[in-house]
This record gives structure tokens, sequence and C-alpha cells, in this order.
């Protein structure tokens, strides 16, 4: 085999990629095709016909224009708050917490060890009326003695933040821990204060971790589901419960196929925004 | 906390997200060829696969399952992997919508969903084999002919149960109407209404004066009008499955619109739960075992006989507490478990019967109806 690399160098990269392709071509891209098919039939379940029904993907904007819009502000406040969260957290770990290092990066990781179900479950029984949390925030008056967390958007973006946490802080994780200390000593021997030396070398160095940590968190919680349907009300329903209705319950095939091609656009549109604004090359590091 | 709902509302919303990610694959098998099981005339064979409801089956031993194996020499593979219709049809509808089998000789489904109704017109389900069902005359007269298969030539009820409102007497008086529900300001953001469209449009319906056996346009936009309303004022809370439950007993809820069967399962751990038939009515639902296509008819039949039998079917009520479709029960428990025999939950008098309704089927298919409904859920 290292024989036939060395023989063709110029073959190896394809043959390197050629697994991966693969696995995408059948697992994504096929699927992805019956998904445009889909989304351009109509009809009543379980017959339905291709007749080019764009018709399908602007009546999927314009009636659910409310959800789209609410799916992106609270991935967008989940995102910023998991940034906000993870970024302390994992320089601490990074820089300061010595021999304890991995202990912390697992804590990091445990609750992957649990369901993304389970764990949001978990939240119902966190934040439940009588429990210790709201008893707390009523105690000390930042709720009235009725208010409470459930069933509010504070629930939904709060557990989509906790659940992406993790996909912000290892990216970020990785890119601090790969600094070379002689730098920031360097920057400290040419008068560089601390923060000086955070914002002019620790930071920048980490944008690789940021820039995919946030892709991470925004991608996936803007498609999420399962926060807002058990941590919301129908007031903080986001796109994801609208495309499982009209899956399951309306069985409008077409309808969520196209739901899912708009949030893949809207999603990808973002992305090219982004990439625009922080520069490609903070994506490749 | 009741950690029989915990799980069952868990492996539902498991079972959602499931789908939805399978969705893509679902298509992609569309354009698979058929094959597979085929439906194959008058064998019994020698194993049944029942595709049920979780904790919808008796488990103290020996099991009326292992009764049956033992008197018929039929092996029985019990698939507790149902909990919500609409998933459970997003699953089966790719292989049968093709003519394959999905391995199972019988799956149950509620008449309140337009499911069993769907199963039957596209021809997705088989025939009983009625020759092997002497047993369909202990079938209650109520349940004769429904409107999705009058005849009853497609399905057998499994069992059946009422939609009412339950309540949680450490958190408020008693609730006994969907007015006090949907508008008392002291229950006012601990209140929560079933997704399921025909169990809470049922009841508004009735509270409303409408009848939801006959749902007209205008019946069912001021019902869907007085729901939407709550929904605005912050009355609801939340559209459940059967995770209500949990958050009824713990008190977050002070009162829900709630099935009567989670209600008595609830009861031995937190006994002064209470459920009633709202004054204006409640609304009653079965459910239904049909045969899919490619399940063998005789020995899903021979199945359907066996638990058509008063003190088979005494059993299982007497494990799971619904309402039994099969005449001569009540008799038979009223030997064993008195108590039992006498609650109106599980056998309902006359009385309580006559404030019950079942939703119009027409109006479950209703693409129109669907959607309104799934707009007030947010979706």
């Amino acid at each position: 085999m290292g024989n036939f690399f060395h023989r063709h160098p110029a073959l190896t990269p394809y043959l390197l990629l050629a697994p991966g392709l693969l696995w995408l071509a059948v697992f994504f891209l096929v699927p992805l095709c019956f998904l445009a098919y889909q989304s351009l039939q109509s009809g009543v379940f379980p017959n339905f016909d291709f007749t080019w029904e764009f018709s399908n993907f602007t009546d999927a904007f314009s009636d659910y224009r409310t959800q789209f819009g609410r799916s992106f502000l609270y991935a967008g406040i989940a995102t910023t708050a998991a940034l906000l969260l993870a970024y302390p957290l994992v320089y601490w770990i990074a820089f300061r917490s010595g021999p304890w290092r991995n202990f912390f990066l697992l804590l990091i990781v445990a609750p992957f060890f649990v369901s993304y179900l389970i764990r949001t479950l978990a939240w119902l029984n966190i934040l439940a009326d009588e429990g210790p949390v709201v008893g707390f925030l009523r105690a000390i008056h930042v709720l009235d003695s009725d208010g409470r967390l459930l069933a509010t958007t504070f629930a939904v973006v709060a557990g989509i933040t906790y659940n992406f946490l993790p996909f912000m802080a290892l990216p970020i994780y990785v890119s601090l821990e790969q600094i070379d200390a002689r730098l920031l000593d360097a920057a400290k021997d040419l008068y560089a204060s601390p923060t000086q030396a955070f914002l002019r070398v620790t930071l920048p160095l980490s944008a690789p971790g940021i820039v995919a940590g946030t892709l991470l968190t925004f991608i996936p919680a803007a498609g999420d589901f399962i926060n807002a349907e058990l941590l919301g009300t129908p007031k903080q329903a986001m796109i994801g419960n609208v495309i499982q209705g009209k899956f399951l319950e309306s069985l409008d095939y077409p309808t969520a196929a196209a739901l899912s091609f708009v949030l893949m656009a809207l999603i990808l549109a973002a992305l090219l925004v982004y990439a625009k604004v922080v520069g490609t090359e903070k994506l490749t590091g | 906390m009741n950690p029989r709902l915990t799980r069952n509302e868990l492996l539902r919303r498991g079972a959602a997200g499931g789908a939805l990610l399978a969705f893509p694959s679902i298509l992609a098998a569309c354009g698979g060829g058929g094959g597979g099981g085929s439906s194959d005339g008058g064998e019994v064979k020698d194993v049944l696969n029942f595709a049920n409801w979780p904790y919808y089956m008796d488990t103290k031993k020996p099991t009326t399952l292992q009764q049956f194996t033992q008197e018929t020499g039929i092996k029985v593979n019990y698939y507790e992997e149902i909990n919500d219709n609409a998933d459970y049809f997003a699953k089966v509808q790719g292989p049968l919508s093709q003519g394959r089998g999905i391995d199972r000789d019988i799956f149950v489904f509620t008449d309140n969903s337009r499911f069993p109704g769907l199963l039957v017109t596209q021809g997705w389900v088989e025939k009983l084999d009625k020759d092997k069902i002497p047993n369909i005359a202990n079938l209650v007269d109520v349940q004769a002919s429904p409107p999705f298969d009058p005849n009853r030539d497609y399905s057998l009820p499994w069992q059946s149960g009422m939609t009412g409102i339950a309540w949680n007497p450490d958190v408020t008086g008693p609730v006994t109407s969907v007015q006090q529900l949907l508008e008392d300001p002291k229950l006012k953001g601990k209140v929560t209404m079933l997704q399921e469209m025909a169990d809470s449009v049922g009841l508004v319906m009735l509270q409303n004066g409408d009848d939801p056996a006959k749902v007209t346009d205008e019946t069912f936009n001021n019902a869907i009008s007085t729901v939407q309303a709550a929904v605005d004022s912050g009355q609801i809370r939340r559209f459940t499955g059967n995770d209500y439950a949990q958050q009824l007993t713990n008190g977050d809820l002070a009162a829900a619109v709630a099935w009567s069967g989670d209600i008595v399962q609830l009861l031995p751990d937190n006994p002064k739960l209470k459920w009633v038939v709202p004054e204006t009515g409640g609304m009653i639902w079965t459910d239904n075992m049909l045969i899919p296509k490619g399940g063998s008819a005789p020995t899903a039949s021979t199945y359907m006989n066996f638990v058509y039998d008063p003190k088979i079917a005494a059993k299982l009520v007497a494990a799971i507490a619904y309402v039994t479709p099969v005449k001569g029960t009540k008799e038979e428990l009223a030997k064993t478990d008195p108590d039992m025999a006498n609650s109106p939950l599980i056998f309902p008098d006359d009385n309580t019967l006559s404030q019950v309704k079942q939703f119009d089927a027409v109006a479950l298919d209703n693409e129109e109806y669907i959607t309104l409904w799934q707009g007030v859920l947010g979706q």
C-alpha cells in the first residue's frame, strides 16, 4: 500500500477522501435529493405527485415566518450565552487547572453520557415551580411569588444553551491548549499588560476554536425542537416543532420537506454572512 | 415523580426525534422494490408478533400471554413499541405503502386519531379471520360498528378510555368544568390540555354546547377560538402527551385534561389525585387491534379470540385498569377483585357513559381542521 502511494502521489488525497465522500454521498446527498423531490410534490397523503409545486416553499416561508425568526433568535442568544459561559471556563481549564485538567475536561463531556432527551427532561425537575431554583429566585425576589421558569422563553433558551455548551467548549479548549506559552511570555517581555496580552495574543489565536464552536452550536440549535417542546409553550414553538408537526400529525410531507430546505438555506445564508464578517481564514485557523 | 410516565413520554419523544432524523432515509427507502412479507391464507403460524403500547399488558406470572402460548402452542413476541399514534404510523407507513409487511401480526391504533381509518381505506390491513373468533359475540354492543370499520371486518377493540379533567387537591379545589379550567384566574399557567385534537377540541365543544360527534366548521372554529384565547391569555401552560401526569403529581400543574386510565394507574402513588368527567361531558376513545398487511390473519385472530374470553379480559383489566370491550368481564372480575369491579373509571356506569361522546370520525381526517389545531399548538 505504501508503495502504491509512493508511485502515485497524485492519487493519495482522493483515496483518502473516498470513504468520507462515499459516506456523504449515500447518507447525505441521496436523501437530500429525495427531500428536494418530495418538497416539490403536491397531493394528500399517501398520494403525492411530483408537480414542481414551488408554492410549498413560498408558503413554508410566509406561513411560518414567526417560527423561523424565533428559531434564529433563540439559537443566536443561546450561542452567545454558550460562548460567554464556555470561554472563561475552558480558559481556566487550559491554563490554570494544572494536573486536574483532564478531570475537568471529562466533566464538560460528562453530560454526553446521558441521552439528550433525559438531560432535557431533567430540566423539568430542576426548574419545577416548587423546585429549589424557583424557590431561591422567589426568596430573593427575582421572581414574584407565583412566578415560574418552566414554560417560558428563558427555559427554552437556557435548555438549548446547556445542551450545546460542550460543542462550544471543546473546540475553544483545543485552540487554547495549542497556544505556545512562550508567545505570552514574549508579550509580557514586550511590556504588554495581561489584558493586552489576552486581547492581542490569546484571543486571536483561539479564534478558530470560537468560530468552530459557534457553528457547532448555532446550526443544531436553530433546528432544535426538543427544548421548545418540553420547556416551552406554543408561544415558544420553533421551526423544528413545525416540521415535526407537519411530518407526524398533518402527514403533509411536501411542506415538511420544503420547510427543512428553507431552514437549511437560511442557515447556509447566515453562515456565509458570518464567514464574510469574521474572515474565512479564521475558519481554517 | 412517576417513572412510568417519564419513561413513557421519553420513548414517545425519542421516537419522534428518531422518525425526524430518519425522514430522508425513509424517503430514500421509498425507491426500494417490494418483496418481503405477504399474506398467507389459512395457516396459523407458531409465532405471533404483537406491537402494543407500553404498560398495556399484565405482567404477573403466569401472564395471559404465557397462558395463550400454553393453550395454543403459539409463541408471542410482544413489542411495547407504540408510544404515539402519529409516530408509530410514520414508522410503518413506508413499508405498508409498498405492500411490504412490517413483521407484525397485530398493531394497535386509537380511534380518536385518523390512523385506523387511513389504514383501512388504504388497504394496509388484513381482514380478520372471523371463523377463528367465536368470542366476537362478547364484543360490547356500543363497539360493534365504528365509523372507520362498520362491520368490524378489520379491527377489534383492545381497551377503551375516557378523557376528562384531573386535578391535584394539594394545589387547587375541585376543577369540574372545562370553563373553569380555561378561565379561572387561580389556575392561570397551571393548566395543560392534550395535544390530541379529538381529546381537547372534543371537551371544549361539549363545553360550548356543541356535539363533538357531529363537527361543523362553525362548531370547530368556535372551539378553536376558545382554546386559542386560553393560550393567548397564558391560562394554558402547554399541550402534552401523557407527560402531564408527572407535573400534576408534583404540583407544577393544578389541573389537566387527562385520560382516565392514567389516573387510575397513578392513584397508588398519589391517592389524592382526582379525575372527573366534566360537567358538560367527556370524550371516550378506543384502542383497536388491527392486522398489518403481511401479518398472519389466522394467528392474530386466534389471539383476538383468546382475549375476548371474559376470564382473560378480567385478568387484563385487573392489571391495566382501562375500560374493557368484553362482555361479562365485570362479573368475572367481581369474583377475584370486587373493589376494582366496582370502580366507575374501569366499568363506567350508564350515567357516566351517557356523558361521554366519541369524536366525529370524518372531522378527524379534515386537513383544514388539523392545520388549525396545529396552529393552536404553535405549529
